[in-house]
């Protein structure tokens, strides 16, 4: 596989080219992320969406180099814009050196799923998000203690000035989590990922976290890498779509070619097990056949085939397929791309 | 802050009343008295108290009176006139036995807490962010041999050391012609070069454990989610590992400072006779022996004040390093 070596063009933010990311274990080799590439434009959301084990957090942790250490960064490029007209290869930075260390916090954000540990539990709110601001804007104290309690404002917290004095546990979830949205958002970020951050909240707090983003993204303009497993998150909030499976990207599109015209039957089998709005209420809803296979031992051929309904023997466990191009910057990475017949969504 | 050290120092005095009362209570409740005891020492020497004469000295010391009579005439003398007793035994005040010796106890002690946090913190951290690693084996052993020889063995060793190879007079705290000196630098530099011995037992044996706890407490907490939020604030790892997890993974040690004084009052008696320390644990131990109780009443009942103010200080210092401890 040849890695893309052409530049990137003058909006792109992001871009992963042929991603792979393996674990040294005990038990063998773990190929988590075999192949990614995705990309974000300024100030795009990107929704990732796959089952659980699919390697989005693993690849999210690549951009970011915060791989544990047992992780073997396998190949392929990591490229980021922090400015118009710089590029920096993140990929072949060393793991903990400066350059790294401006980007993250400073041009890239990040919130995690678990909001009751994500946060220093001996240090205020206030205390966390100066000391990221001190050390990537090299302002004193009091410009930060200013910027933190702007920033609480941001995100809706009641009384910032008294918030920033608080510690994590005296928080509920919800207000963790806006807590840590004003940390990662702290250095005015270009980028800013999102690793499930909605998934250990209720659905009532979920549904004001999600609003809360997208106005922030809105007054803001970053761009968000948004991980989860919720489809239904993802119509809500991005505008583009990368479907994973099994350390690979199934499918890429806009939001409206994902829903209305899934070329890959991952994606379509995905749909097919959530509800949807504007649909006859007696649809039952599928569930995917089979277990996602142990990382140890992934399918040949296409990863997906075990639980394809439209597997081709002889052709899909044997062949990986190549990634099929589609009008509108729409990619799936299935042998019959294109040609699956119709189906009720 | 302040109206929760105001509580914990309050809910401190009824511990400290009761705790006074059960010391007093407890050297009482041996069969016989110190009368009996020193009836049956002088009996091995071949004199004799006749019956007569013990009722007399049980009088004059009135051992005779109820418990709580005693106990107040005991502990009002203390509060009041820093007055602990006469020591039968010894036929002098207690303070007179205990002030210069708890002194020393409090140096040795401290002393050696110090060295065992200097070496045990920075190793334990070190040997956790490198896990598996040649310096991590290698105190793993250093580990497992400082917890396995026993405190009196390594300081005979030592002292056979000091005196075979380095030619230095070692055992006590001060050589003789200092003894009774008063405290000048000279005296101050003889003891240090005492000092050191009772120190590095004490260290070595406390480090060994304390960097085994350690180095768990930060393999766990290096493990949670908010230190990767502290390295995607694009912190250095230094500043991460120091400003992050031994935060967290020192708070169980901070809560046991206050039971390193009394440890070394009791737990290490054997090390302090072995090496002929002036310190309170032989002294402790001996008038225990001879149930001189003045002297022994007034050390237990300082080993418990002890252990009552060190818990306080404990507590207190975990309220100021931990949050979640001070807002609970
Ligand atoms: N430190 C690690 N050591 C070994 N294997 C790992 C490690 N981290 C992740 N993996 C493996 O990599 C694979 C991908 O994990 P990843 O966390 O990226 O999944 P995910 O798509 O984020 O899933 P989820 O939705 O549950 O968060 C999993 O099979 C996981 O077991
Ligand atoms: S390549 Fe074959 S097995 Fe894989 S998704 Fe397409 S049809 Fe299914
Ligand atoms: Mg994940």
């Amino acid at each position: 596989m040849s890695v893309n070596t052409t530049p990137m063009p003058p909006e792109r933010l992001l871009q992963l080219d042929d991603v792979h990311v393996h674990f040294s274990m005990r038990e063998g080799l773990v190929r988590a992320v075999n192949g990614v590439s995705y990309h974000v434009d300024r100030g795009e959301v990107l929704g990732i969406v796959g089952e659980s084990g699919s390697g989005k957090s693993v690849t999210a942790r690549a951009i970011m180099r915060l791989l544990s250490k047992n992780a073997i960064e396998a190949g392929g490029r990591i490229r980021f814009r922090p400015e118009p007209g710089k590029e920096v290869e993140i990929s072949s930075l060393p793991r903990d050196g400066r350059q790294v260390r401006e980007l993250r916090g400073g041009h890239i954000g990040m919130i995690f799923q678990e909001p009751m540990t994500a946060l220093s539990p001996v240090h205020s709110i206030g205390t966390q998000i100066m000391r990221t601001v001190m050390l990537h804007r090299r302002v004193g104290k009091e410009a930060a203690r200013a910027r933190a309690i702007e920033l609480l404002e941001r995100v809706q917290l009641p009384k910032p000035t008294e918030m920033i004095e608080r510690y994590p546990h005296q928080l509920s979830g919800g207000m963790r989590q806006r807590a840590m949205i004003a940390l990662a958002l702290s250095c005015d970020p270009a980028l800013l990922i999102a690793d499930e951050p909605t998934t250990a909240l209720d659905v009532t707090t979920e549904a004001q976290i999600l609003e809360l983003l997208k106005s922030l993204q809105a007054e803001m303009g970053m761009a968000i890498v948004f991980i989860t497993h919720n489809f239904g998150v993802v119509a809500d909030i991005a505008d583009r779509v990368a479907v994973m499976y099994l350390g690979r990207i199934a499918e890429t599109g806009s939001v409206d070619d994902i829903f209305y015209q899934p070329k890959h039957p991952y994606t379509r089998a995905l749909l097919q097990s959530i509800p949807r709005l504007g649909q006859a209420p007696v649809r039952r809803l599928k569930t995917i056949p089979g277990m996602v296979p142990d990382p140890f031992n992934a399918p040949a051929g296409c990863a997906f085939h075990p639980r394809c309904a439209y597997a081709v023997p002889g052709r899909c466990d044997t062949l990986v397929p190549e990634v099929s191009l589609f009008p509108g910057d729409q990619s799936a990475r299935c042998h019959l791309a294109g040609e699956l017949p119709e189906e009720a969504l | 802050m302040v109206g929760y050290i105001t509580k914990r120092a309050l809910w401190a005095i009824p511990t400290l009343v009761f705790v006074s009362f059960i010391s007093f209570v407890i050297i009482q409740l041996p069969p016989g008295d110190y009368i009996t005891a020193y009836a049956a020492q002088l009996r091995h020497g071949g004199e004799y108290l006749t019956e007569a004469q013990e009722a007399a000295m049980r009088q004059q010391y009135g051992l005779n009176d109820p418990i709580l009579v005693q106990y107040w005439r005991w502990i009002s003398n203390i509060l009041f006139r820093g007055d602990f007793g006469h020591s039968l035994e010894w036929n002098a005040p207690v303070s007179s036995l205990i002030w210069e010796r708890l002194g020393l106890t409090l140096a040795i002690s401290t002393l050696s807490m110090v060295f065992t946090w200097i070496i045990a913190i920075p190793v334990g951290v070190y040997a956790a962010t490198r896990q598996y690693s040649l310096f991590d084996y290698l105190f793993t052993v250093f580990g497992f041999l400082g917890k396995g020889i026993p405190d009196f063995l390594l300081a005979l060793i030592l002292m056979w050391l000091g005196f075979t190879w380095l030619n230095m007079d070692v055992g006590g705290l001060l050589s003789p012609r200092y003894e009774s000196a008063p405290w000048t630098f000279d005296k101050v530099l003889n003891l240090l070069s005492h000092l050191w011995i009772p120190v590095v037992v004490l260290a070595t044996g406390g480090a060994a454990g304390l960097i085994r706890v350690m180095r768990a407490n930060m393999l766990d907490e290096m493990g949670k989610p908010y230190v990767e939020t502290a390295y995607a604030q694009g912190l250095s790892e230094r500043q991460v590992v120091w400003g992050y997890p031994v935060r967290v993974a020192l708070n169980p040690f901070i809560s046991t400072v206050g039971w390193a004084l009394p440890a070394l009052f009791s737990g290490d008696v054997i090390t302090a006779v072995v090496l002929n320390l002036p310190t309170t644990g032989p002294l402790l131990l001996q008038a225990l022996k001879m149930q001189d109780m003045y002297l022994a009443g007034s050390f237990i009942l300082i080993l418990s004040v002890f252990t009552v103010v060190g818990t306080l200080v404990s507590d207190v210092l975990l309220a100021w390093s931990d949050p979640r401890i001070r807002y609970a």
